[in-house]
C-alpha cells in the first residue's frame, strides 16, 4: 500500500514488476491511500514527505495485530524474516498460548513450554546459541 | 476478496473506520497515542479500511475486515517506482 493511485500501481506493475517475475502479475492486491489515511491511523504516514514510510503489520485471522516493523525508505524489508514470524504467530496460536517461541526459532527448532516448572529452569533445556544457529 | 469498481477519471480514497461490531460489545481501543501521533499496539485489533487497489488487471476495492479468517500482512512502502 502506498500513497500513489491505483493507476500509478498499474503503470509500475506493466512496465517494470512484471520484468522480475515469471507472471504477468502480482500475487496481491496493491492498495492506493491518496494523502496518507490508512497510514496516518497504522503511524506510518509521514506529513513532511507525504508517503507512507516502510510499514509492516502481521494480522491474524481474528484481526489483531501480532507484530509490525516500521523502516526508513532505504532499508527494504526481510521477507523471510516475515514468514518466520507467521509461522512462529501460527505455532503459538495452535498451541492456544501452552508453547513459546524462543529466540532464533524456526520451523523444526525447539519450543518451550511456559509453566510454573521452567521458572528459573529455562537454562537447563535451552542454550543461548540457539539463538543464532 | 475484492470487488471490481468501474475506473473513473477521478482518484479514489481509502475509506478509515472502526470494524463492524455488536453494539453490545465494548469499543475496542485500537492505538495509543503518543504526543499526538497515533501508534499501533500489538495485541489489539487492526484498524479497519478499505482502499482502491490494482489486482491483477482490475481497479478493486479492498477492505482489510473482507479478510478476517486469514493472515495478512500489511505493507505500506513510500512508492511506486522508487528504489528498495
Amino acid at each position: 500500500m502506498s500513497t500513489d493511485s491505483m493507476f500509478v500501481h498499474k503503470m509500475w506493475v506493466d512496465h517494470e514488476l512484471s520484468k522480475m517475475t515469471t507472471s504477468k502479475t502480482i500475487p496481491f492486491p496493491m492498495l492506493s491511500d491518496p494523502g496518507g489515511r490508512v497510514g496516518q491511523i497504522y503511524g506510518v504516514y509521514d506529513p513532511a514527505g507525504g508517503v507512507d514510510v516502510r510499514g509492516r503489520f502481521i494480522i491474524d485471522p481474528d484481526g489483531v495485530v501480532q507484530g509490525f516493523e516500521v523502516l526508513t525508505p532505504p532499508v527494504g524489508r526481510n521477507v523471510l524474516e516475515s514468514i518466520r514470524q507467521i509461522q512462529a504467530f501460527q505455532v503459538v496460536r495452535e498451541s492456544k498460548g501452552s508453547k513459546a517461541t524462543p529466540s532464533g526459532w524456526k520451523p523444526g527448532k525447539q519450543v518451550l513450554e511456559p509453566s510454573p516448572a521452567l521458572v528459573g529452569n529455562v537454562w537447563n533445556v535451552w542454550k543461548v546459541g540457539q539463538a543464532f544457529d | 476478496m475484492t470487488e471490481e469498481m468501474a475506473a473513473g477519471c477521478t482518484r479514489p480514497v481509502a475509506e478509515v473506520g472502526e470494524t463492524p461490531a455488536e453494539p453490545s460489545l465494548p469499543k475496542e481501543k485500537t492505538s495509543v497515542h503518543q504526543g499526538g501521533k497515533t501508534m499501533i499496539q500489538v495485541g489489539q485489533k487492526a484498524p479497519d479500511f478499505t482502499a482502491p487497489a490494482y489486482f491483477q488487471g482490475k481497479f478493486t476495492s479492498v477492505s482489510l475486515s473482507a479478510h478476517l479468517g486469514k493472515w495478512v500482512v500489511l505493507c505500506f512502502y513510500p512508492g511506486d517506482f522508487t528504489f528498495v
